[in-house]
């Protein structure tokens, strides 16, 4: 079966213009192709700047890309005109990391999870305030609730009716950016199960961005790890988490704070910052901080390409 | 832009400026409302030859040179006056936000165009292209007074506008929507323009107090509405050869001007602390 | 009593009120007491509005107003009374025997100045120094918090800087005054987690070779694993359990406790579900009656909806342990 998504070779560079100079372009996102299969999830992991974010915004055309193709049902989504462009939106739909911003704050919650079905006259108007009440149980707010502002809602609640608000228009693929980063850890969990069992009866796919493993591990079916705008380790949860094979992943997992006294790991405690992306370094972008016990000239002067090691993706001259 | 306008204006409420400007601008408007019945014709010349008459029981203001109450014609100058303001002020928070909108929200070349010209308008002082076009008529008529100030006044609100729209247009609200595919005057009028209120609001209230002014000083140099419809402005243009014999004829119209636009300023200054994340 | 010495800080009863926008007051910290001791890292763990940041604010006077510390409250500094300091004694006290770092290492900073001249201005707002040895104790200060190449960095602006490197401004600013308490309030929550291991080790080393006091105040329980010596639990405005880090990560005594233990996603095991606690964190114009914990409590018990627990000492061969549950058994009475 074909994937329902697949990326190729994906390309997002921003200009920083200045008034008097052309300045370098920032490389966000430098050449990551993945695919995302019919109900599954595919964590895409990395610290800030790796270019996470960037990428579940390409895909959906929120940001225009620079290169590469984004396949979504047999479509290429970089290619489509506007109308096509406005009709695939209501099978591919975003969450965002901040409760706060992500909600209109001038309008109840009720309209907020109605547009997408006004916009694609989903429904005739009589039936929508009973659909939105639909929408509001199934993510778990009762739907008297409709007529409030989001001021009136914990952040939790928001995250729910951001939620309501995607599946209004019945997606198949939902893009997570940092979904539950910004929750509390007693309501992060709630989130998490709400996904999963969204994910269950609807048989949706998910794009789940984070930057914290021990949230993507609970959701994910396959992990991508990202550095300085490239995947350097793609395989299943189960690989990435119990034998990482490229250095960063490695450092990432041990970097995970540990609730357990008891299980105190030798931590690998990284050096030193990822490096800018508006001057990547040549060769590997993490030579310059790894560990590698055969680390040589070849990382710093050729880039690594993705190459199959124990059964998943690794970009590392290395590895294995 | 934090909360609701409600919470705007209850945040402004409870500050000691917001409170003074509000009690006074409502006492203002109280009084004009109350008072208009029982006050002769501010037209209404009575005496001719009575010339300017002190403040007495009859005329607690005094009269003006053609024996014309003066508390009459101040407070029928307020409606004229507060009208010009109020429409002046509506018409160009409108052309305001509709160019600052388009210029932050489409950005680019439309965005460049905008803002160019923009500068270019706010290079010209004001009161010279008021000046320019007044010398169209001899006495100008209200509607194009208001056209005139409305259309020369909204340059630093479209700015303003602007400013917010860029702002706005990165919030993940506006990404949702867009990701929902709502176009953009969807976009604009649902979730862009409404939370602009609370800046343009204070915008056009600190607007009022100086179209107010700026009608006044227009009138003052004879270029205001026509006689003998009562503006403040004019009223304090009328008693300038008097200022010596009988000051009361501009003493009156003159500290209308000034507590209505201090009021006016007050307010407005207390609701921009409130908008303004800064302050809080 | 655990220990008979004088603690080198001491909050008792401590309740901050700030008025209630629909008329009272409110209070989002309400009651709280604990010490800590010469060298040792006690970390406040709690979620977003349980009160700890204020509680750490209110440490050096520094409320924001109209927030007020009740009266019946006490901050001991060995002997000294910090509440009824003001103006040059509060001074003193500020930065020379606390100090205190911020989340965010970027509004924490002057934009405008080189981080080089504001740890200078740090060093001088306590004794006088020459340029020159002012300059070179900064350079010293910037290699004790390993920042790299440190006399470029000197005349670096904020912005020239990462968020960790500018988080180790923060923390050469804070040791420039020789503190004996160091607040760290959520040091570590706006940076990448690998760079988050840096400055907690980093805090660490610190806190052993200064021989200085560590306040972690932190949301995250897994951070304190293994870097505090004792921990405190905060829900709603109170310290709801007390306890050394391992007690309390193996015999968690209070029902919040538990539940975010067990909301905690955990790394090596992968579950069917995720126990979250129900509901969300109440607001403090809303603090339940009784146990404030009681309505997403697990193990409710009809006394916990009227009232209040009492603070039970419990038996530890640790540092003390104390919970505010009525499931708590305490201490058999003492011979």
């Amino acid at each position: 079966m074909t994937p329902l998504l697949e990326v190729t070779d994906l390309v997002k560079h921003y200009l920083s213009r200045g008034l008097f100079r052309a300045g370098l372009p920032t490389r966000a996102v430098d050449g990551v192709s993945f695919e995302v299969g019919r109900g599954e999830t595919l964590g895409l992991v990395g610290e800030s700047g790796s270019g996470k974010s960037t990428i579940g915004r390409t895909i959906l055309r929120l940001d225009e890309p620079t290169g590469g193709r984004a396949v979504f049902d047999g479509v290429n989504v970089f290619e489509t005109d506007r109308e096509t462009l406005r009709a695939m939106r209501r099978k591919m739909q975003i969450i965002f990391q901040d409760p706060f911003s992500s909600l209109n704050p001038r309008m109840a919650i009720g309209s907020a999870v109605a547009e997408g079905m006004e916009i694609h006259r989903l429904a005739p108007k009589a039936e929508i305030p009973e659909r939105v009440a639909g929408l509001l149980r199934e993510v778990g707010l009762d739907p008297s609730l409709a007529t409030r502002y989001p001021h009136e809602f914990s952040g939790g609640q928001r995250q729910r009716v951001g939620i309501a608000r995607a599946l209004a228009v019945s997606p198949t693929f939902i893009v997570c950016d940092e979904p539950v980063s910004a929750l509390d850890v007693s309501v992060q969990a709630q989130v998490i199960n709400l996904l999963r069992d969204l994910q269950e009866h609807r048989g949706l796919s998910y794009l789940f961005i984070a930057h914290d493993l021990a949230v993507v591990r609970q959701i994910s079916h396959r992990i991508a790890v990202l550095y300085l705008g490239r995947i350097v380790e793609l395989g299943t949860t189960d690989q990435i988490i119990e034998s990482p094979q490229h250095p960063y992943t490695q450092a990432l997992l041990s970097a995970v704070p540990e609730p357990d006294p008891r299980r105190q790991r030798t931590r690998i405690v990284l050096r030193g910052d990822p490096p800018s992306p508006s001057a990547p370094p040549p060769g590997c972008a993490f030579a310059g901080r790894c560990f590698h016990s055969s680390k040589n000239a070849r990382c710093t002067s050729e880039r690594p390409e993705q190459r199959t090691v124990a059964g998943r993706q690794v970009a590392c001259h290395h590895a294995g | 832009m934090r909360g609701s306008l409600k919470r705007v204006f209850a945040t402004a409420w409870h500050t000691p400026s917001g409170q003074v400007g509000a009690v006074t601008l409502l006492l203002i408007a109280l009084v004009a409302v109350t008072i208009t019945p029982f006050l002769p014709d501010p037209r209404i010349m009575p005496d001719l030859s009575g010339g300017a008459a002190p403040p007495s029981f009859a005329h607690p203001f005094g009269t003006d040179a053609f024996s014309r109450d003066i508390l009459s014609r101040v407070v029928h100058g307020a409606r004229v006056s507060l009208s010009i303001a109020a429409l002046a002020v509506a018409l160009s928070i409108s052309l305001g936000a509709a160019v600052g909108t388009t210029a932050g929200y489409f950005g680019g070349w439309v965005d460049a165009v905008l803002m160019r010209s923009v500068d270019a308008a706010m290079a010209i002082p004001r009161l010279f292209i008021l000046l320019l076009l007044v010398l169209v008529w001899e006495r100008i008529p209200p509607a194009a007074l208001v056209a005139v100030i409305g259309a020369t006044g909204w340059f630093a609100t479209s700015r303003l506008v602007r400013g917010e729209v860029l702002r706005l247009r990165e919030l993940d609200y506006i990404r949702a929507a867009k990701a929902l595919g709502a176009g953009s005057p969807g976009i604009i009028f649902r979730h862009v323009l409404p939370n602009t209120l609370g800046p343009l609001i204070v915008a056009a209230t600190l607007g009022v107090g100086e179209v107010i002014l700026l009608e006044a000083g227009l009138s003052f140099l004879g270029l205001g509405i026509a006689p003998p419809t009562p503006t403040w402005g004019g009223m304090v243009h009328d008693s300038e050869s008097l200022m010596a014999t009988a000051p009361w004829t501009g003493l009156f119209p003159g500290a209308a001007i000034v507590i209505t636009v201090l009021a006016v300023n007050l307010w407005g200054e207390a609701m921009r602390a409130a908008v303004d994340p800064r302050t809080a | 009593m655990s220990s008979p010495s004088t603690p080198l800080l001491e909050v008792r009863d401590l309740r901050i009120g700030f008025p209630n926008p629909r008329g009272g007051e409110v209070f989002p910290v309400d009651g709280v007491s604990f010490r800590l001791d010469r060298g040792e890292t006690l970390a406040l763990v709690g979620e977003s509005g349980c009160g700890k940041s204020l509680t750490s604010l209110a440490l050096l006077q520094l409320l924001p107003p109209p927030g007020r510390v009740l009266s019946g409250s006490s901050i001991k500094l060995e002997e000294t009374e910090i509440l009824s300091l003001r103006g040059e004694a509060l001074r003193a006290i500020r930065g020379r025997r606390i100090a205190m770092i911020f989340q965010d290492p970027m509004t924490s900073l002057n934009p405008v100045l080189t981080v080089g001249s504001q740890v200078v201005e740090a060093l001088t707002a306590h004794r006088r120094w020459s340029r020159a040895d002012a300059k070179a104790r900064t350079i010293a200060l910037f290699e004790e918090v390993g920042i790299p190449d440190p006399a470029q960095r000197f005349a670096a602006y904020p912005h020239h800087l990462s968020g960790g490197l500018r988080q180790r401004i923060m923390i050469a600013m804070a040791l420039a005054g020789e503190p004996d308490i160091l607040i760290a309030d959520e040091p570590t929550t706006a940076l990448d987690v690998t760079v988050q291991a840096q400055i907690l080790e980093l805090l660490d080393r610190l806190r052993a070779a200064r021989g200085m006091a560590v306040l972690l105040i932190t949301h995250d329980l897994g951070l304190v694993a293994g870097r505090a010596d004792r921990v405190a639990v905060m829900y709603a405005g109170q310290i709801v359990e007390e306890a050394g880090t391992t007690d309390l990560f193996e015999r968690p005594s209070h029902p919040y406790t538990r539940g975010l233990f067990r909301s905690i996603p955990r790394l090596h095991e992968s579950v069917l579900r995720l126990s979250p606690i129900p509901g969300t964190v109440p607001l403090p114009s809303a603090w339940p009656s009784g146990c404030r914990f009681h309505p997403r409590c697990a193990e409710v018990l009809a006394r916990c909806s009227t009232e209040a627990p009492l603070n039970t000492e419990l038996e530890t061969t640790g540092p003390a342990r104390r919970t505010r549950c009525w499931l708590a058994s305490p201490l058999p009475p003492r011979a």
